[in-house]
């Protein structure tokens, strides 16, 4: 009995002992009988035949496989319940060289991680997936899974699964193989020697699918769970065999690895030095010229019209004017729905001095679109102030005399020049004529800069040209 | 340098980019869109990362995985997100992972609106999630500090493998103000605990499960110390005219702009007002707050809240002199006319 003969190893990517285990360091945590330790060897030994190991990462689920980093010696992450596929998703998008693997039971891929296997197969992440399905939850104590059979008694279907109360079996794989996106995907079993060692080969062809690029692959097994089931584990074999499969019928489901071209590689990153052009910074000193001693001033405007009338386009080109122009400034909106209907309205403050709040609750300008508007903020416009109101007349029940008003038909104005969307830069013009708050030349460049497009600068030009010229003849001067 | 005039939303993305982000994972939802819509247009082109997840939830395993790997990566959210989120940020806190995570806060609870409000305040600095953890929380005034402290959240995520939020109201996402980029782009790092797929990193795991008591114990007491050392450090707040202030009127964000006009209004009156303004809200300046709960009459804490961080105020004075609070809520902001009114109100 001196020569005994090796003819079986352990595979080398599982550690040689479970240092990461509290105790009975060379045994694993699984139950005797247990699929998990059948799946385990199988995916350690495809690992080790395809000579992947140190390119893979394993993500560790939720449930009785929680603890498969104590066994597997590869990169490992730990996630939450039934999130392993959006956390691989990441990972191998990170690190497109890496192998990433996840290893889900049925609790965590097809009920509380439905969504995230669902998107992930979608698009074709490309990662493989294993799942093991015993069809019950096993680590919490045996609960109904949605992989349960009908008929099922488990401890949270005590009177057995029903259609009724508890819907059907989930059937993940055919489920998945239904979209565009995945690659491969087989359904295996560990239910006899013959079904494991087609589980086997099925790994290698998703873990092969997942090295040349193609896409999202996905093997499910249908394992034995003795001690939930309160089966021996020749019985519980029988079980997957002769129960399980009927219903989970074993086979390929998908093979697209002849069809899917390799997704190309990612180009290579561009230098640092290119980051502030690629981001936009402004590289070059504004040019123009910039008072250095101005008197104090202090702008607290208010725009305010229907969405649609560029209320918050005209607030930003004052707001870029008079950053150029050496001012402080703050520009707020209002948003979210009103870009698509109703009232719109921003807050734009310029300043000699720091602006600190840029809401403007007491306006020193006023610029009202639409008579809502003009309704809605006339009594909060400050003694002395400027309105500024789109229409032939302020109605008389507006009528201020502690202010400045002024009605000009900015929209009328606009149609003449050719399009109502330029009232806003009419309203432009008008507002420099009448308060002198930035110089043209500064405003001009920053429409010029904010604008896009020749044909709308043009037109845009004519607009202001024509509002300043409406409102010098008003004679209307406002210092503010 | 010049300065561009620029959304505080779209800010922050720029501020990321250079500090090495390369992964972002998020999900629509106003007022944070910009910033997705951001690292969706630049992220690709510097060799980053983009995805538009399927949810909240998966976003913010997805910023798991990719922190796993090693890479500076970010989502943004605004409060019902990171509700849906505080299971993630609670597992990126336990595996001690670092990454930014940006709440630009709107109205709640439940749907409330897409106005701004500051009512995030309790979920973000108390947790949101389960367990003993805290996140690093920054909360910026203006477009600028959008930028500046998104960089630096990232180099504090990554000395203390922690989480860090950017929690922000809705006024400071959408408004528009001129910022100068002078932070310089960082290169991405790999971080020697990472998980990326290599022989040298094979052994790394990570993993916030620690089954025995005394082993979890001993990482929740772990992490504890490491909120020490950060409070010790971290702790960043401004000093607004408090030197001879016998009003100290505390607010953040937003509510820390109207106030400073207040405070404006009330020394043209003669009165001696001053802001301490929290620019971390964990660590939270409490030593500060005492401080000057020393020398002054009264605090006057102002949230877009029915009252949140007044209760951090009151926890740090202790008694040594009132706190009064005033608050708006439901996407109002109050006037500094408002607050100045309701100052003297109760006089």
């Amino acid at each position: 009995m001196s020569e005994l003969k090796v003819i079986h190893e352990k595979a080398e990517c599982l550690y040689g002992n479970y240092d990461r285990k509290g105790e009975l360091q060379h045994q694993t945590h699984y139950c005797p009988g247990c699929g998990h330790g059948v799946a385990h060897k199988l995916l350690a030994e495809v690992i080790d035949e395809l000579g992947i190991r140190d390119r893979v990462i394993l993500v560790s689920p939720v449930g009785c496989s929680v603890f498969a980093y104590y066994y597997f010696d590869v990169g490992n992450v730990q996630v939450a319940h039934g999130r392993a596929p959006a956390v691989a998703t990441a990972l191998k998008r990170s690190h497109p060289e890496s192998i990433v693997i996840t290893y889900q039971g049925d609790g965590d891929l097809a009920a509380i991680g439905s969504a995230e296997i669902m998107h992930a197969a979608n698009r074709s992440e490309c990662y493989t997936a294993l799942f093991v399905n015993n069809a019950i939850y096993g680590m919490t104590g045996g609960q109904c899974a949605p992989t349960s059979l009908l008929g099922d008694k488990t401890t949270t279907t005590p009177f057995g699964r029903t259609t009724a109360n508890d819907g059907y079996p989930l059937k993940v794989s055919e489920l998945l193989s239904a979209l565009d996106g995945p690659v491969f995907i087989e359904r295996g079993g560990l239910g006899n020697a013959k079904q494991i060692l087609q589980t086997k080969r099925a790994i290698k062809r998703a873990l092969e699918t997942q090295m040349k690029g193609l896409g999202f692959s996905l093997v499910e097994m249908l394992s034995p769970c003795p001690t939930i089931w309160k089966m021996d584990p020749v019985d519980a074999q029988r079980h997957v065999r002769e129960v399980l499969a009927p219903i989970y019928p074993i086979g390929n489901k998908l093979d697209r690895t002849k069809d899917r071209a390799p997704r190309a590689a990612a180009p290579p990153p561009p230098p640092l030095s290119e980051l502030p052009r690629i981001l936009k910074l402004p590289v070059a000193p504004t040019d123009a010229p910039v008072e250095l001693v101005k008197p104090d001033s202090e702008y607290r405007i208010k725009i305010a019209g229907f969405g649609g009338q560029g209320v918050l386009l005209l607030g930003q080109l004052i707001a870029e004017a008079g950053m150029d122009d050496g001012l402080d400034v703050s520009w707020l909106p209002s948003y979210g729905p009103e870009m698509r209907s109703g009232t719109s309205n921003c807050h734009v403050r310029l300043s000699t001095k720091h602006v600190d709040s840029p809401l403007v609750s007491r306006p020193n300008v006023l610029i009202a679109l639409n008579e809502p508007s003009l309704r809605k903020f006339i009594a909060t416009v400050d003694t002395g102030g400027l309105v500024l109101y789109n229409g032939d007349s302020i109605p008389t029940d507006c009528i201020r005399t502690d202010i400045t008003m002024q009605a000009l038909p900015f929209a009328s104005i606009a149609d003449e020049l050719g399009s109502p969307k330029v009232a806003n830069i009419v309203v432009l013009g008008a507002f420099l004529a009448a308060t002198n708050a930035l110089p043209l030349a500064v405003v001009d460049r920053a429409m010029a800069r904010v604008v896009k497009g020749e044909k709308w600068l043009e037109i845009d030009r004519r607009a202001m040209a024509r509002g300043i010229a409406e409102m010098q003849s008003t004679e209307v001067k406002v210092h503010v | 340098m010049p300065k561009q005039l620029i959304k505080g939303n779209e800010a922050l993305m720029k501020g990321a980019i250079l500090a090495g982000c390369r992964g972002f994972y998020g999900y629509p939802i106003t007022p944070a869109n910009e910033i997705t819509e951001a690292a969706a247009y630049y992220l690709p082109q510097v060799g980053g990362t983009f995805l538009q997840a399927e949810s909240e939830v998966a976003a913010i395993n997805m910023v798991y995985g990719a922190s796993s790997a090693g890479v500076r990566c970010m989502t943004a959210s605004s409060g019902p997100g990171i509700s849906l989120m505080a299971e993630g940020i609670s597992y990126l806190a336990g595996s001690e992972l670092p990454c930014v995570i940006a709440d630009i806060t709107r109205g709640g609870p439940g749907l409330g609106n897409i106005a701004p409000e500051q009512s995030d305040y309790f979920q973000v600095v108390k947790g949101g999630g389960h367990g003993c953890y805290r996140t690093l929380v920054l909360a910026p005034a203006c477009a600028q500090e959008m930028a500046d402290l998104t960089y630096l959240a990232f180099d504090l995520a990554d000395q203390y493998r922690t989480p860090a939020v950017i929690l922000a109201d809705g006024f400071i996402g959408q408004m528009m103000e001129p910022v100068e980029f002078t932070l310089a782009a960082r290169a991405p790092r790999l971080p020697e605990w990472a998980v990326d797929g290599t022989a040298s990193t094979r052994r790394n795991l990570i993993s916030s499960i620690y089954l025995q008591p005394d082993d979890l114990e001993k990482h929740i007491r772990m992490l504890e110390a490491k909120y020490a050392r950060m409070a010790h450090n971290e702790t960043r707040w401004e000093n607004y005219k408090t030197d001879d202030a016998e009003i100290v009127f505390v607010g953040y964000g937003i509510s820390s702009r109207i106030l400073k006009s207040v405070v404006e209004m009330m020394r043209a009156r003669d009165i001696r007002a001053g802001l301490l303004r929290p620019i971390t809200l964990f660590p939270f300046p409490s030593d500060e707050l005492r401080r000057l709960a020393g020398q002054a009459e009264r605090f006057f804490v102002v949230e877009l809240s029915t009252g949140q961080m007044v209760e951090d105020v009151r926890l740090a004075v202790e008694g040594r002199c009132p706190v009064e609070f005033y608050g708006r809520c439901g996407g109002n902001a109050p006037s500094a006319e408002e607050i100045f009114e309701e100052v003297f109100a109760h006089v």
